[in-house]
C-alpha cells in the first residue's frame, strides 16, 4: 500500500477546482420559468401513455394503448372522430388542443410500481409530457399518481379498481374515471338479492393484497346489509395458479355462494377449478350453489370461456351498450382494429378526451387550471350516461353495469369474452354513490394541486 | 495514489470522470432531433438509476465475483433498505442522512441473519436458500406485513405522518440539509440541454465511494482470502482456516451495499413497494453482473448500465419512432426494416437483452469487459492493460453461468 501524499500545491489546486465546480450551478441556474412543468412551447403537446406491455396484464395494457392512439387520432382530426361528436362538450374540433397537435410517447409499466415510475419519470423529464394516462393495477396507479403529484403533471388513471386510488391515496393532480370496489358491491347487491334471495351463506376467496381486501370488505358489507351471512373469508396468495386446496373446503362449509375476489389470471384459474369441482350444479341448504365474480373484464371472460355461464359480476362499461356514444366508439375502434374495445380501453380513451376538453375549457395546460376545470365537472355522451367528476376526491360517479356470463351468442371464437358477457342491469348512479369520508375511503387528503416548476 | 496501484488508480479516475460527466456524455444528441428524442439517456431519473444499480451490482460482485457464492436473493436487501429509508422519512423528516444510514444498518442486520443460515450450504443450495429467503421477504411485504409495508400499494409518505424532526419550511421532498434532491441546474447551448441534478450527484458520489471501497477490498488480504474460497474451499479448510467468517463478512458487506442502493432509491423517489424484492429483481442483479463481467472491477457498473439503458430507452422505441427515424428510405424498404426491428424494441426489449446475454455468455464469458479488452487488444498489440483480477475473472467465469 502507498501512503497518500498531500502537497500544499495539490491541495490548493484541488480546492480551486472543487470550488469552481460548486460555483458552476449558480451560473447555470438562470433558466426561464413558465409557471408549470413541461409547458408546451412549440406547436405540439406530448402525452405519456404508461401501460403494461409485458407481464401478466400485458393484453389489457395493449388494448388500452390502442384506445389511447385512437383518442390522439380523433383529437388531431384523423379518423371519424369517435366520441367527439357525442360528447356533451363541443370544444374539441379535431385541431389538436388549443391549436397544438397532440403527440404521444409510450412506456411499459410491466405492472411493477418501480418500473412504472421510471417510465413516467422518463416521460416527464425526457419527453416533456404534460399528462400521464394509463395503469392496469391499483398499486401502479397509486405509485404513478404520487409521482405526478410531486412532478406537477396531471395523472388520468386508467384501469384501477381499488378504493384507495381515490380514497386514502387520492391526490390533487390525479383523476379516476373507472369505478371502484365499493361501487361494484353496491351495484351487485340488489341484483343478487333479486336473483338469489336474502337468506344466503357466502364464502369468500380473496386475493391477499390491498385490492382483494377492499373488494372483499365492500362485498361483505353490501351483502350482509341485505341479510346474507359471510361464513368465511379465506385469503389466497396472488398468482397461486392452483386453487383446488382452497376450493375443496367450500363444499363442506355449508355455504351456498362462493365470492371470488380475484382478478386476471387468478380469477380464470379459481373459477375454472370451482366449476371443475362441480360447485355450480350442487344443491346446498335446498338452494342452487352460485358463484359471483365482483369485477369482470373481457379478458378474464375470454380466459374462463364457458365457465362464466350464469356468474354475476360488474363492469365500468361494455361495448354492447346501445347509446350513441358507445356505438360511435365501438365503430371507430372496430374499424381500426377489427374487434370491439374492452372496458379498460374505454376508460383510457375517455380519460384522454376529458383531459383535452378540460385544457380547452381552462384555456391553459397549467395543471392547476385543468384540476379546476375537471373538479365537479358534469358531462354526458361518453358511454356511461350523465357523469360527474367529484371535486372532493376526483372520482367519477356514473352508472355501473351488472353483467352475467352467458353462452357465446355468435359462436365466433374470437368473440369469446366480448359476447359471453351480457348486461343484466344498468345500476343507476344514485345507488352507488357514497360520501367522500366513507370509512372505506377515509384517511386521505387531496392536498393542493401542484403545477411543478 | 489513494492506496491504489497505478492501473487501479487510472481505472478509478476513469469511473470518477464518467460518473461526473454522465449528464453530458449520455446526452450526445440535440434535444429536439429524432436521435436525441430516442437515444438520449441523460435525464436525472435514469442517471440516478445507473448510479444506484451500479452500487448494487458492485456490492453483489464482492460476494459473487470474489467468493463465487451466487446469491439469488439480493433484491431482498435492496427492498429492506428502501423500506427502512421510507420509514425514516415518515417518522423523522425528509432529510436523507438518517434514512440512508438506517437503510444500510438494517440491510446489514438482515444479511447477518440470512447469511448465517444460508452460508451453511454452498453452491446451488446456497443460491436456493437465498432465493427462498428473498421470496419469503417478498410475500411478507406484499401481504402479511401490510401494516408495516402498505402491501401492494407500496409505502409512501403522507402529509399526516409525524415527521418529528421536520423543521418548518423544510422542503416536502427528500433533501440533504435543506437542499432538495430534485433541484437541478440546466445548461443549454446550440440545441443541447444538459441537466445537473443534486440527487444524481449524490448518487454519483456514493457510487464513487462504493467503487473505491470495492477496489480496496479486491486488493486487500481479505479479498485474497475470498478469492481463495472461490478457487478451492476444501483446500482452505485443510490448511486449518475457517472460511465461514470471511464469507459471512463478504455477504454482509454486499448486503450493506444493497441496503445503500435501496436507501438511495427511496431518497431519490420516496416510495417503495414489495416488487422491489421479487425474485425477478434478484435475477436481474445476477444478469447485470454476468453481462458486465463477474469478478472484474468495472464490469458491474457496465452491466447495470447496459440493462437499465435497454429497459428505459429501448423499451420506449415504438413503431412511430421507427417510422420517423427511417423516413428517408423508400416506403417499401422502410416498412420492411420496421417489421424486422419491431420485435427487438418497445415491448420486445427483453428479446434484445436475451440475445445480448446469450452472445456474451457464449462468446465473452468474462462479460462485456472482456469484449472491451479484446477490442483493445486488437488495436493495441501489447494487451498488458488487463489487471490480474480481470484475467482471473475471464478464466474462471465459464463454469458460473451454468448455475
Amino acid at each position: 500500500m502507498k501512503k497518500a501524499n498531500f502537497s500544499r500545491r495539490g491541495v490548493l489546486k484541488t480546492g480551486a477546482v472543487a470550488g469552481a465546480g460548486l460555483m458552476l450551478p449558480t451560473y447555470l441556474r438562470a433558466e426561464s420559468h413558465t409557471g408549470f412543468t413541461n409547458a408546451p412551447t412549440g406547436d405540439t403537446v406530448t402525452f405519456g401513455f404508461n401501460v403494461p406491455q409485458t407481464g401478466p396484464d400485458a393484453e389489457e395494457g395493449l388494448d388500452e394503448l390502442r384506445a389511447q392512439e385512437l383518442a390522439v387520432q380523433h383529437l388531431n382530426g384523423e379518423g371519424d372522430g369517435g366520441m367527439l361528436s357525442t360528447f356533451s362538450q363541443k370544444n374539441l374540433d379535431g385541431t389538436g388542443i388549443l391549436g397544438k397537435k397532440v403527440n404521444f410517447v409510450t412506456g411499459d409499466t410491466q405492472t411493477k410500481s418501480d418500473v412504472a415510475r421510471a417510465a413516467a419519470q422518463s416521460m416527464i423529464q425526457k419527453d416533456g409530457c404534460i399528462m400521464i394516462n394509463g395503469g392496469s393495477s391499483s398499486g401502479v396507479a397509486v405509485a404513478v399518481q404520487g409521482l405526478c403529484q410531486e412532478a406537477g403533471v396531471i395523472f388520468m388513471a386508467g384501469l384501477t379498481h381499488s378504493n384507495d386510488t381515490t380514497g386514502k391515496d387520492r391526490k390533487a393532480n390525479g383523476f379516476r374515471h373507472f369505478f371502484n370496489a365499493y361501487m361494484s358491491a353496491a351495484a351487485l347487491a340488489p341484483v343478487l338479492e333479486k336473483a338469489y334471495g336474502t337468506d344466503r351463506q357466502a364464502y369468500h376467496l380473496t386475493a391477499d393484497y390491498t385490492w382483494g381486501w377492499t373488494q372483499q370488505e365492500s362485498m361483505a358489507a353490501a351483502t350482509e346489509a341485505m341479510g346474507w351471512t359471510t361464513t368465511q373469508n379465506v385469503l389466497t396468495p396472488v398468482g397461486a395458479g392452483d386453487f383446488s386446496s382452497y376450493i375443496a373446503p367450500v363444499l363442506n362449509s355449508g355455504a351456498d355462494i362462493l365470492v371470488l375476489n380475484h382478478y386476471g389470471g387468478d380469477m380464470v384459474n379459481s373459477l375454472t377449478q370451482a366449476v371443475q369441482f362441480g360447485l355450480k350444479g350442487k344443491q346446498i341448504n335446498g338452494k342452487d350453489f352460485q358463484i359471483i365474480v365482483p369485477l369482470y373484464s373481457e379478458l378474464m371472460a375470454k380466459g374462463a370461456g364457458s365457465n362464466i355461464e350464469g356468474v354475476y359480476g360488474s363492469m365500468n362499461w361494455n361495448w354492447q351498450l346501445q347509446d350513441d356514444a358507445t356505438k360511435a366508439f365501438v365503430k371507430s375502434f372496430g374499424e381500426k382494429y377489427g374487434f370491439p374495445p374492452s372496458n379498460a380501453a374505454h376508460t383510457c380513451y375517455v380519460q384522454t378526451l376529458l383531459y383535452a376538453d378540460a385544457v380547452t375549457r381552462a384555456g391553459s395546460f397549467n395543471p392547476c387550471a385543468v384540476v379546476e376545470a375537471l373538479e365537479d365537472f358534469e358531462f354526458d355522451g361518453m358511454g356511461n350516461g350523465p357523469t360527474t367528476y367529484r371535486g372532493s376526491d376526483h372520482q367519477c360517479f356514473k352508472d355501473v353495469l351488472v353483467m352475467e356470463g352467458t353462452a357465446s351468442a355468435s359462436g365466433n371464437a374470437n368473440m369469446v369474452g366480448y359476447d359471453t358477457l351480457k348486461i343484466v342491469e344498468q345500476t343507476p348512479r344514485a345507488q352507488v354513490e357514497y360520501p367522500e369520508d366513507h370509512p372505506m375511503f377515509a384517511g386521505g387528503a387531496l392536498g393542493d394541486c401542484n403545477p411543478g416548476a | 495514489m489513494l492506496g491504489l496501484t497505478k492501473k487501479d488508480f487510472s481505472l478509478f479516475i476513469l469511473v470518477v470522470a464518467l460518473t461526473l460527466l454522465a449528464p453530458i456524455i449520455l446526452n450526445p444528441f440535440p434535444v429536439n432531433s429524432s436521435l436525441g428524442q430516442t437515444f438520449n439517456a441523460g435525464y436525472p431519473a435514469l442517471l440516478q438509476r445507473f448510479a444506484i444499480f451500479g452500487i448494487l451490482v458492485v456490492g453483489f460482485n464482492i460476494l459473487f465475483g470474489l467468493t463465487g457464492y451466487l446469491s439469488f436473493g439480493h433484491a431482498a436487501f435492496l427492498g429492506v433498505g428502501s423500506y427502512a429509508a421510507v420509514w425514516m422519512f415518515k417518522l423523522l423528516s425528509f432529510n436523507i442522512i438518517p434514512a440512508i444510514v438506517l437503510s444500510v444498518v438494517v440491510a446489514g442486520l438482515f444479511s447477518v441473519v440470512i447469511g448465517y443460515v444460508s452460508l451453511r450450504r454452498s453452491g446451488i443450495y446456497f443460491s436456493i436458500l437465498t432465493l427462498a429467503f428473498a421470496q419469503m421477504s417478498y410475500a411478507l411485504a406484499y401481504s402479511v406485513l401490510t401494516p408495516l409495508t402498505n402491501g401492494e400499494t407500496g409505502l409512501q409518505v403522507y402529509p399526516s405522518d409525524p415527521q418529528v424532526l421536520a423543521s418548518v419550511g423544510a422542503p416536502s421532498a427528500p433533501h440533504i440539509f435543506g437542499l432538495p434532491m430534485a433541484q437541478s441546474a440546466t445548461w443549454s447551448g446550440g440545441g443541447w440541454v444538459f441537466t445537473f441534478e443534486v440527487g444524481y450527484y449524490l448518487c454519483a458520489l456514493m457510487l464513487i465511494l462504493a467503487f473505491y471501497l470495492s477496489i480496496r477490498i479486491f486488493r486487500s488480504p481479505f479479498g485474497m482470502m475470498l478469492r481463495a474460497i472461490k478457487s478451492n474451499q476444501t483446500r482452505m479448510n485443510y490448511t486449518g482456516l475457517n472460511a465461514k467468517p470471511y464469507m459471512l463478512r463478504a455477504f454482509i458487506i454486499s448486503g450493506m451495499y444493497a441496503g445503500l442502493a435501496g436507501g438511495l432509491l427511496a431518497a431519490m423517489d420516496p416510495l417503495t413497494g414489495a416488487e422491489r424484492m421479487y425474485w425477478t429483481a434478484s435475477g436481474e442483479i445476477v444478469v447485470m453482473a454476468i453481462l458486465g463481467g463477474v469478478g472484474t472491477l468495472i464490469g458491474p457498473v457496465v452491466g447495470s448500465g447496459v440493462i437499465k439503458y435497454l429497459e428505459n430507452i429501448v423499451s420506449k422505441i415504438n413503431d412511430n419512432v421507427l417510422h420517423s427515424a427511417l423516413r428517408a428510405l423508400p416506403d417499401g424498404l422502410e416498412n420492411f426494416l420496421v417489421n424486422i426491428i419491431h420485435p427487438f424494441v418497445g415491448e420486445g426489449w427483453h428479446l434484445t437483452l436475451g440475445l445480448l446475454f446469450m452472445v456474451v455468455v457464449i462468446f465473452l464469458p468474462g462479460g462485456l469487459v472482456q469484449g472491451g479488452q479484446k477490442l483493445g487488444a486488437m488495436f493495441n498489440r501489447q494487451s498488458g492493460n488487463t489487471t490480474a483480477a480481470e484475467r482471473d475473472a475471464a478464466r474462471q467465469t465459464p463454469s458460473k453461468p451454468a448455475e
